[in-house]
């Protein structure tokens, strides 16, 4: 383990105990009241999400055209992580919905797009769990075709959801709720680097065994 | 450059022999598309009504899922005397040997469209489809590329894979919504008594755009992903 | 004719080849070399990693460590792959299509100008002119083999590799392909073939490899008194 994990573990751990005290401490938004505050975790996770999603491609990509086993080891770590942040949107965001306006899916863009590479992802682990052997080029394939549907995806199920027009239910936030904000993303992207971290070391200590099982049979 | 359209062009019409000699994809693929509809059918009409846009949605599902089984069937005739190794090991370009088998595949689902869309129109009162055949044959073509483009790519992948029967679906329709949504839309639009052209040439635009990237991304991946 | 692509090599050389599958591993440290006009037989019981050293061989496998040499070159690109015939275990035919469109078929995808010729004369040598246009799968295992045969040479191949090409032929087939081994080792080419039938092996190779456990465990030069010399390489290996 790195130097820098344990003291940064601390400080995540501490940064999520001081969130909700930030977060109850923001001033209320006027239309929506206390359930808009599920936005401080909310948006987060779905930007960590992001970065995970984009984290994997990168890495796939690498892995690819550049062989490193390193990089395979990052993107299916990052892939875990980007089904687990994508899972906290996509259910936090009908969280919301529901007690805003009483739906608890309204075919907004950005919640329907997160869902569809959300979906991607979910597709990655479980080809590197079923496909057997060689399933981390199939995954690492996958991930590419994935990050390059992105702008398809968005343009495309926004034209479509002009036919059911409904209000676009994810407004800015206003800039004084910003500090809260800034804090539990920050919090977020810790969390996201710390648990890579750890998940990556998990692997590579597998390849390790892996690779002292097979000098021992020299 | 002409090396690479005489491999694709090779391996095509290896394929279409193979096909016109059994048969077997063609028929199998055709019938099942026209059971799915039929489902569909059942499915999706009341009281002798069809729901709204319900026959440009099944038209897409059942090319979807047709698709889906040519797409396993052909490269499963490829595993059987392990052929795919034998064109591997050929020094011919392994692009132009995905191009050549996603002409195969597209042409066979186009062949399946021509039985399909006529056969749509007739069960559902759609004879509105054929109003702007252009368009029409347009978005049929353009989507078809572009779901193929990304099928052949994956079923190849999978060739050597466990459980490939059902990964392919896995794979395939989470990265091929948008050629869904564009195809379903485009063609819901045609429905309409008085077609939006211009909504039409956007939904084919992004098809249109769709293939291109997807096409080059699989000519760029197909070598690192064939070789172990 | 098919143009020769890439320069041909005289020797092949394998050197501390080794494969795994995750934990598994096919090959350990594997070398040998064989030269132009040389029968090398690779023996050694199911499982060993013979059909592995082969794909390797045949730049279908990449190998996880070590490299194997054709002449001067280690690239496997195009230029190797159009040097290089196959014959596998499933023979690698469309059993749709007929002898000579398979035939066909693979010589223009290796660069045939003029293919239908060249299937013809592929069929005339192995003798099965007459079926040029019956379907493969109505052939029996032993012609489906003389047309695979076929097949893997129309290129004229430097380095052919077979991978248990006598299961389950008949006497007569048994000869015909030793027979054309030898009149190709007699033009120069490099023949590795993996069995594990030692009667048909017995002075058939100038050089043998045994495999055991994907370790190489003894080679041997010529191929006389084989069985015996097996048994006691494998009982050495499994001590």
């Amino acid at each position: 383990m790195p130097r820098w994990f344990f003291p940064a573990s601390v400080v995540c751990f501490l940064m999520f105990v001081a969130s909700p005290v930030l977060i109850a401490n923001a001033p209320y938004e006027a239309t929506m009241g206390l359930v808009q505050k599920i936005f401080y975790y909310h948006v987060p996770s779905a930007m960590t999400f992001f970065v995970a999603a984009f984290v994997c491609g990168v890495n796939s990509w690498r892995y690819l055209f550049g062989k490193s086993a390193q990089a395979d080891r990052v993107a299916a770590a990052a892939a875990e992580l980007a089904v687990v942040f994508g899972a906290i949107t996509l259910v936090t965001g009908p969280l919301w919905a529901r007690k805003s306006w009483g739906v608890w899916w309204q075919w907004d863009v950005r919640l329907t797009s997160s869902l569809m590479m959300w979906m991607i992802f979910v597709a990655y682990l479980l080809v590197r769990k079923y496909g057997g052997a060689g399933s981390e080029k199939l995954a690492a394939g996958l991930a590419l075709f994935g990050m390059a549907n992105v702008p398809f995806v968005y343009i495309s199920v926004n034209v479509w959801r002009t036919i059911h027009p409904t209000t676009n239910v994810v407004p800015t936030l206003p800039v004084s709720m910003g500090g809260p904000f800034w804090f539990c993303l920050a919090a977020f992207l810790l969390l996201f680097v710390l648990l890579l971290q750890l998940r990556v070391q998990l692997e590579r200590q597998r390849a390790r065994v892996d690779a002292l099982y097979l000098a021992l049979e020299d | 450059m002409s090396a690479f359209f005489r491999v694709a062009w090779i391996v095509l019409r290896k394929d279409l022999t193979v096909e016109v000699r059994s048969r077997e994809v063609v028929y199998t693929t055709l019938f099942f598309a026209v059971s799915c509809v039929l489902v569909f059918s059942f499915a999706l009409v009341k009281e002798g009504r069809a729901m709204e846009d319900a026959a440009a949605g099944i038209l897409w599902i059942a090319i979807a899922f047709a698709g889906t089984l040519a797409l396993g069937r052909t490269f499963e005739r490829e595993r059987q005397a392990e052929t795919l190794r034998a064109l591997l090991l050929a020094p011919a370009d392994r692009p132009a040997i995905y191009v050549g088998k996603l002409a195969g595949i597209v042409a066979l689902l186009l062949a399946a469209e021509a039985i399909l869309v006529p056969l749509i129109a007739l069960l559902f009162q759609a004879s509105a489809l054929f109003s702007r055949p252009f368009w029409l044959g347009a978005i049929l073509l353009a989507g078809t590329v572009g779901y193929c483009a990304v099928g052949t790519l994956f079923a190849a992948m999978l060739i050597r894979a466990r459980s490939r029967d059902v990964l392919l679906p896995v794979l395939l329709y989470p990265i091929t919504i948008p050629v869904i949504i564009a195809g379903v839309r485009g063609t819901a639009v045609l429905l309409e008594p008085q077609p939006d052209v211009a909504m039409v040439r956007f939904w084919v635009a992004l098809l249109v755009a769709f293939d291109t990237v997807f096409v080059t991304l699989a000519l760029w991946t197909f070598e690192p992903l064939m070789t172990e | 004719m098919i143009p020769r692509a890439g320069l041909d090599f005289d020797e092949i050389a394998v050197e501390e080849v080794s494969r795994h599958f995750g934990r598994r591993k096919a090959l350990s440290r594997v070398s040998f070399t064989a030269r132009a006009g040389s029968l090398l037989g690779l023996l050694g019981p199911n499982g060993a990693g013979k059909s592995t050293l082969l794909a390797i061989l045949g730049t279908l496998l990449r190998p996880t460590s070590g490299l194997v040499r054709y002449g001067a070159r280690t690239e496997a690109d195009a230029a190797l792959r159009a040097r290089i015939g196959m014959l596998g275990h499933d023979l690698y035919l469309y059993p749709e299509l007929t002898a000579r469109e398979n035939l066909a078929f693979f010589a223009a995808l290796y660069g045939d100008r003029q293919p239908a010729a060249s299937a013809d004369r592929a069929l005339a040598q192995a003798a099965l002119a007459d079926r040029a246009h019956d379907p493969v799968s109505s052939f029996s295992r032993g012609m489906r083999q003389r047309v695979a045969l076929e097949r893997a040479l129309i290129h004229a191949p430097r380095l052919l590799l077979l991978d248990e090409p006598f299961t389950g032929l008949d006497e007569a087939s048994v000869g015909a392909l030793v027979r054309r081994l030898r009149d190709l080792r007699g033009q120069g080419a490099i023949v590795v073939l993996a069995t594990h039938d030692l009667d048909v092996a017995e002075g058939l190779f100038d050089q043998v490899v045994f495999i055991r456990d994907g370790r190489m465990v003894d080679t041997m030069a010529g191929s006389e008194a084989l069985r015996a010399a097996y048994r006691s390489v494998m009982a050495r290996a499994r001590a």
